[in-house]
Formats: structure tokens, sequence, C-alpha cells
């Protein structure tokens, strides 16, 4: 492992970037300043993470690429996807009044997909998350992790070319998290779709990441970047090995001496 | 077990105290002898409610119909201005503080003008309105605004139009506080129905059960007194209960309030 060019990860082409956010600055109007100088580029077919500590400014970079906010200085360009992205939140984020499979068909409906074509893909992003026996429950029913795949089936039933995370698993116990985290990862290698997960949780990048983007605190800005280069797919076995071990640990120590510096 | 015990306390208990609350006015009459005039016995307003079935049936049907108006006016009124408001903000502005003037001005000194500019029965159903629309619009304009900000992004991420937002999320999401100003307006449509009565009545008309009220006290008719008051009271018993039942269907799938844990 080492401190590279993050564009040398494996699986990534070499293609224009196609999220590319140029000294970016986010200040809101209570004042406080949540991003300066940001810059991050993330290509096509890419598993990126955002790490770093609370108070760094990746979820709001993360809503800037979505296009929820609008950056106070700098540049957000996002064309080539901009009307392909899914979004997770920390939170389910479901509708209570809908069933599962009226939640997931949510995004197919607003964008006016005909209703036979819209039930064969929630059909299929329900099977994907492994709720077929739960698509006419609601949220309620289901379980912290079923709601979570529920909320993915959602983000991934439109099939965006960028999927963007924020926190997903946070609020999940330890093993429906490494459940998930695998999970994810099929998925990621099955629909090649680009990925960008925000998380505090050292282990969860490296686990999950072909590339770390380590975040300060106060304003946020990159303070490292780190190329993850174990191959896919990735395993419990992996999550017992040397190798991650020492990755964690490097990683963690970037996110130290990047919150070092940030004076935190 | 406990839970099937716990219903039939429930429904029992209150029985009990209601069957003993009669047995002991029963006896206050029987004991210390009391004419009609003052307290007539629980059996005399029972053969009274018979005898003048009649006249009090006919009334019955007027004061429900107005109230049963003046409720679905409310609901209507009540719901389509908190769209407006949630939809516009300066037409809120200008006309909220207006609603909330109405409902805290006490209707019983509306009532005797609204009889003197609009036709009796149209003033008695504006005065429910009044009384019932401002719950309604108060708890829809509340859940309008209530809206869970993660699922609102996400329909701006998929760019949903104000339609789509309007009908799929923030009228779903406003459903269980709806149902609770309806719940409220339901039995204040009621009391402004009789309370427009009582006003219209003391002008001299009117044939509703609030107007029979007042008519039986001016003729010292005791018991059609109670007869008539056991009426409106039935009557909003019934309303709430439906009101409660509708609430009960819609939310059971989803709602906190409605849904039955299993412990």
């Amino acid at each position: 492992m080492a401190y590279t060019d993050p564009m040398s990860g494996p699986a990534v082409s070499d293609t224009q970037p196609i999220v590319s956010l140029r000294n970016v600055g986010k200040t809101f109007d209570s004042g406080t300043v949540a991003l300066a100088g940001l810059d991050l580029d993330v290509r096509s077919g890419e598993f990126v993470a955002l790490l770093g500590p609370s108070g760094c400014g990746k979820s709001t970079a993360l809503r800037l690429i979505a296009g929820l906010s609008e950056p106070s200085s700098g540049v957000v360009e996002t064309a080539s996807v901009r009307d392909d992205i899914g979004f997770v939140f920390q939170e389910p984020t479901l509708m209570p009044w809908a069933t599962v499979a009226g939640n997931i068909s949510l995004p197919l409906e607003l964008r006016g997909v005909p209703a036979r074509d819209a039930a064969t893909r929630v059909a299929a992003a329900i099977e994907r998350v492994g709720l077929r026996s739960f698509a006419d429950a609601h949220p309620r029913q289901l379980s912290g992790g079923m709601r979570m795949r529920a909320s993915i089936a959602r983000a991934l039933v439109t099939e965006p070319k960028l999927l963007l995370m924020d926190e997903p698993f946070a609020a999940l116990d330890e093993i429906t998290r490494f459940k998930l985290n695998d999970d994810l990862l099929a998925l990621w290698q099955s629909l090649r779709t680009t990925i960008v997960f925000v998380t505090h949780s050292v282990f969860e990048s490296v686990y999950l990441a072909q590339r770390i983007v380590v975040m300060t605190p106060r304003p946020g800005l990159v303070a490292r970047e780190l190329t993850i280069d174990a191959s896919h797919p990735r395993d419990a076995r992996f999550r017992t090995s040397p190798d991650y071990a020492a990755l964690c640990r490097a990683t963690s120590e970037a996110l130290h001496a990047a919150i070092g510096e940030g004076g935190a | 077990m406990t839970l099937a015990s716990d219903r039939i306390l429930r429904l029992l208990l209150p029985a009990i105290f209601l069957a003993l609350s009669v047995i002991a006015w029963d006896l206050v009459v029987r004991v210390f002898d009391l004419p009609p005039y003052l307290l007539p016995g629980p059996g005399l307003v029972a053969r009274t409610l018979v005898e003048d079935w009649g006249v009090l049936s006919a009334a019955l049907v007027v004061t429900l119909v107005t109230t049963l108006q003046a409720f679905l006016l409310a609901a209507i009124g009540g719901v389509l201005l908190a769209i407006l408001f949630n939809q516009s903000r300066l037409l809120e502005y200008s006309l909220y503080p207006h609603a909330v003037i109405l409902q805290v001005t006490p209707i019983v000194a509306i009532a005797p003008l609204l009889l003197i500019y609009l036709p009796q029965q149209a003033a008695v159903l504006a005065c429910a309105w009044i009384v019932a629309f401002f719950p309604v619009l108060a708890n829809t304009t509340l859940g309008l605004n209530s809206v869970d900000h993660n699922l609102a992004d996400l329909f701006r991420l998929y760019r949903a139009t104000r339609m789509q937002v309007l009908l799929r999320l923030k009228l779903p999401a406003a459903l269980p506080h709806i149902l609770a100003g309806l719940r409220i307006a339901g039995g204040l449509a009621l009391i402004g129905a009789v309370v427009a009565e009582l006003s219209a009545g003391s002008a001299g008309a009117g044939s509703g059960l609030a107007y029979r009220i007042a008519e039986s006290g001016y003729r010292l008719h005791i018991p059609r007194m109670f007869a008539a008051l056991l009426l409106l009271s039935l009557t909003g018993i019934v309303i709430y209960f439906v009101l409660a039942l509708v609430t009960h269907l819609t939310l059971r799938r989803w709602h906190e309030s409605a849904a039955r844990r299993e412990a």
C-alpha cells in the first residue's frame, strides 16, 4: 500500500472522471465552513470511500455531488451522471405508508416508467437484496438490516451510474453490517456501478473501497488518498488476514495524522 | 389471555360504572322524592324518549344533517386551505392569522350576527363550520410541514414535480395528522351546530335537538330536556367512534399510533 496516484486502482477505467470537484467550498448560512478547497475525482466503476471524523464535511460533499446542495465556491462537475444517481441515506428513509415493493418502485414511478416495466424491475431489485418474501411488508415490520436492504434496492432499481451512500450501515449491529458489506461488494461487482461511500469507520473503508479519501475537519478538505490494492472479491478471509490488519493500521495512522493537522 | 382480559375489562368497567351511576340517580330521585321538574328519574327520561320519539327523532335528523354537512365542509375546506398554504407561503402569511382570529373569537358571539346576515339554515351551518374547520387546517398544516427531510431530498434527487411531492409524499405523511384533526372536527361540528341552533332558537326559529332542549326548558318540560340531551350525547359518541374506526383502519398497517405491537 502506498500514497499512490488515485487513478491506478484495479478495475478503474482511464476515462474522464464522472465526478469532479475542484476547489469546492461550502459555507452554511449559520457561518459554519463545512468544506474549503476540496478537490475530488471519481472515475467510472470505482469504489471510493470518504473517510473522516464527524464534522469533516464528508456528508456535505456527498450532497453536493448528488445536486441536493449548491457549493458556495468552486465547481462540482457531474454532467455525465446528473440524472443517473442513486442515494442511500444513513437512515433507511423509507415511506412508512408504502410496502417494500411500493418504496422500491418510487424512483421508477417518479420518472414515469410504465407500470408493467416497473414491476419487473422492482421484482428484480427485491430479489437482488434478498427481500422476496417481504415485498408486501411495511417498513415497520422489518428489522433495521432489512430496511437498509430495501433502501439499497430502491437506490439500485434505476441501475444508476453513480451510487452515493452516506454512512448507510452506521446504525446497524456488526453482524448485519458485515453481511451487508459483503452483499454490497457483490452488487458492485455484478452491476459495475460507481460507488462513493461515506464512513467514519477505518475498518469498513478498507474492507470495501479501492480508494480511500481521508478528510480533515474544520474546514473539510482532502488530507490523503490511499489506494487499497487488495483484489476483489473480498470476503471473511480478507477481513481476518494480516494484509487487512496492516492496511487498517496504515489507514488509521493516515486518519490520525490528518486529524492532527486539522487541529481537532 | 392478558390481552383478551384487558379488553374485556376496558369494556366492562365503564359499563359497570354507568349502570351504578344510573342506579344511584334513580335512588336519589326515589329516596328524596324529587318532582320531575327538578330532576326526573332515568325511567321517566327513557319513557319520554319513547313517547316523544316523533318530535325528537325529527330534531335529531335536523341536527345530524347540519353536523355532517359542517363536518364535510370543514374536512374539505381545512385540507384544501392547508394545501394552498403549503404551496404558497405568501397566501399562508396573509390568511393564516385570520383563520386563528376566527377560531379564537367565541362562536356564541358570532352566531347572532351570522343569523342576521344569512338565512337561518346557512347561518347554523356556517357556525358549525367555523368551529370545526380550524383543527383540520391546523393539523393538516402541521402534517404537510413535518415531512422527513431525507425523503424530501430523495424526491428532489429524482426530480419529482410539485404535484408528485404533494400527492406521494406530503399528503400521505400528513395523513395521521389530518385524521387527528378530523377526529376533533367531528366533535366540534356537533358543538357548533348546537351553539348555532341555540342562538337561532332564541331568535324564535329552528327545529334541531338543541332547539328542542331550549324549548323544553322554557316549558319546564325537564324530562324531554334530558331525553334530547341523551340523544345529543349519543350522537357525539357515535361520531367519535366512527372517526376513531376510520383512523384505525387507515393507519393500522403502517403508523405507530394504530399498529398493534406483539410483545
